[in-house]
């Protein structure tokens, strides 16, 4: 089985990202998981039986002083490395701004052919198919790339794992990038977590809010139904642009594309952009005043009514069920 | 200071977008072409900054079909100095490989202090074509900023990944693209639209580039389709008007589909 790359994604405060045991899930399917983890010295070895756990056979550690210094060059290199090193039949990395950013260059650097946003990955023989979902889901596209090895950028939590756990090999490289032709990180501002509601990207259940709320503090509405249903918060872009809520909450053609089992639209006209963030859902509810609003043409259960009106009841139904 | 903006012109998101099941490429006839929102928001980061430093040349640069022509001009009408376009027969179905070496080229040749470009397109939405053309070029990027911050020697910002936000910076000449989050562009005005018509528009091959394609896309692994499927559209289902009861109707629906 040939070697699979994959790039660990790690947080600023040097846990694995949630990212990790879908991407090794993917690597599994192709060939063998070699994770490949950029960390300052030392700082990778408490890392070592988590990945085993979650699939990876191999783990590289490559430590760098630069590591959380230097824009995404410690990771292009310590994989350009490994590359020469384990002749992989691909590399894989998520889907994220930085895991585009190191297949791009990557790509660049090694002469590889990049396969972008693979929701499921096989093999055929000798070559690795990858699926994607275009348009929002309108289309499904199967490509692969001429040549080896290939370069793929694989969805957030697209495929599901943990692949079976393994006790890894793991090597340790120390590695100095080149400075000048870097970006360089200034300062980490992480995100305030303020919820324990579940995160948009891969939730079963989201409730988006559009327009139509009105202002921040009406969108309030939004963040009770779904803390009712358990559900994410989502919104279009209008209600984004508009401040009701912060940009990583938006759904749609340039927000997040979400594909829950339950989806409910409040006071969201239903523009194409911000279908083709969320028309795979399974089951898709729309709550809107205007009878005639797109949303209706793909809603499973749609409601002719005001959100203001009918929120409450929802959420005092559902709550009244859950004391039962 | 000369900043180079890269436009590419994709398929309206308003219009229905469909691929071409032969080949898996984008029908670009079957839609209305325009120039990609973000592009558009990308140059306007560059003619801000012209607004408050005399001297700035702003040049839009794309790499496409004939149609490009049309959102070239308007660049030129926002208020860019001149255009270059790309267009060579052999870069049709182009994948980002091929795209970041076309774009390279042609950013030598034109030479410039830093490079703005969308962060990712609305049609192929792969994101990558910048860090690749900044590879090439063997500068530093900086994709998916939300704040950009130009001074004569650097080019500084904010990016957000999934996990937090960044402050990074990097040094001129370099390569960078913005998010949504940087405003709308200006509208092209009367005299902009006229004085358009004199600017420079340069039109150049693969060959004016100096690149042959059989040279410089050999051993390039190139991305093919192997086959594109449509997927079968939604239909509605039930439709109700509330009459005092929606929300309890809705709990319902959701328990007999065990969605709670
Ligand atoms: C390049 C590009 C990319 C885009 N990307 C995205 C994207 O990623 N995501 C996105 O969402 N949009 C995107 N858009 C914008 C999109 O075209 C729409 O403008 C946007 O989705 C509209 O948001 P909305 O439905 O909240 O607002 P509106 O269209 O204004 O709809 C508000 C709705 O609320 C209803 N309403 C008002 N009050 C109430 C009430 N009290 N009760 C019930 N209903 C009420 C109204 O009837 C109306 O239907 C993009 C546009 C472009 C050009």
């Amino acid at each position: 089985m040939s070697n699979i790359l994959a790039l660990i994604e790690v947080s600023s405060n040097g846990d694995l990202r949630d990212s990790t045991s879908s991407l090794l899930a993917a690597a599994a399917r192709i060939g063998s998981p070699v994770a490949v983890v950029v960390t300052r010295p030392g700082a990778g070895s408490a890392l070592v039986e988590r990945l085993g756990n979650l699939g990876a056979a191999q783990v590289v550690l490559a430590e760098s002083d630069q590591a959380g210094t230097l824009l995404v060059t410690p990771q292009v290199d310590a994989l350009a490395a490994a590359v020469s090193t384990l002749a992989p039949g691909a590399i894989l990395t998520v889907n994220s701004v930085e895991g585009r950013d190191v297949a791009a260059r990557l790509g660049v650097r090694i002469g590889a052919g990049l396969v972008i946003d693979a929701v499921n990955l096989r093999s055929e023989g000798l070559t690795i198919v990858a699926t994607h979902s275009v348009f929002g889901g309108a289309y499904t596209v199967e490509s692969t790339v001429q040549g080896r090895p290939l370069i793929v950028t694989v969805r957030e939590g697209a495929i599901e794992g943990p692949a079976d756990a393994a006790v890894p090999v793991v090597t340790t490289v120390s590695l100095t990038s080149d400075a000048r032709n870097s970006a360089v990180i200034d300062e980490v501002i992480d995100l305030v977590v303020t919820s324990t509601r579940p995160g948009l990207r891969g939730a079963t259940r989201v409730v988006s809010g559009g327009r139509g709320l009105g202002s921040p503090e009406k969108f309030a509405l939004v963040d009770q139904l779904a803390d009712a249903l358990g559900a994410a918060v989502g919104a279009s872009r209008a209600a984004v642009d508009a401040g009701f809520v912060g940009q990583t909450c938006q759904v749609g053609q340039t927000g997040v594309t979400v594909s829950p089992q339950l989806y409910v639209a409040l006071g969201i006209s239903g523009a194409i952009q911000h279908r083709a963030g969320m028309q795979t859902a399974k089951t898709i509810v729309a709550i809107n005043k205007d009878a005639d609003a797109p949303i209706f043409d793909i809603a499973d259960f749609g409601i002719v009514g005001d959100v203001f009106t009918v929120v409450p009841q929802l959420i005092a139904a559902i709550e009244s069920r859950g004391k039962k | 200071m000369k900043i180079v903006v890269l436009v590419k012109q994709v398929p309206d998101t308003y219009g229905e977008r469909t691929l071409d099941p032969a080949t898996g490429w984008i029908d670009r006839a079957g839609s209305d072409a325009v120039i990609d929102e973000i592009d558009e928001r990308a140059l306007e980061v560059a003619l801000s900054y012209k607004d408050s430093h005399k001297g700035t040349e702003v040049v839009v640069l794309s790499m496409g079909s004939k149609a490009v022509t049309v959102g070239l001009r308007k660049g030129l009408a926002m208020g860019a100095d001149s255009a270059v376009h790309v267009l060579d027969a052999a870069l049709e179905g182009a994948d980002v490989g091929w795209t970041a070496a076309a774009i390279a080229a042609a950013l030598t040749s034109t030479g410039f202090d830093l490079v703005i470009a969308g962060n990712e397109s609305t049609d192929g939405g792969g994101g990558v074509v910048p860090a690749m053309v900044a590879e090439r070029l063997g500068l530093a990027h900086m994709t998916f900023l939300e704040s950009v911050d130009i001074s004569a020697d650097q080019v500084a910002g904010e990016r957000t990944t999934g996990q937090g936000t960044l402050r990074v910076h990097a040094s001129l000449p370099a390569v960078i693209s913005i998010t949504e989050n940087l405003p709308e562009a200006r509208f092209p005005n009367f005299r902009g639209i006229m004085s358009a018509k004199k600017k420079p528009f340069r039109v150049a091959s693969l060959g004016d580039l100096g690149i042959d394609p059989a040279v410089a896309f050999a051993g390039v692994g190139r991305s093919v389709v192997l086959q594109a499927t449509k997927r079968p559209a939604r239909t509605a289902g039930t439709k109700i008007v509330d009459e005092g009861n929606a929300g309890v109707k809705l709990a319902d629906f959701l328990v007999a589909g065990h969605l709670i």
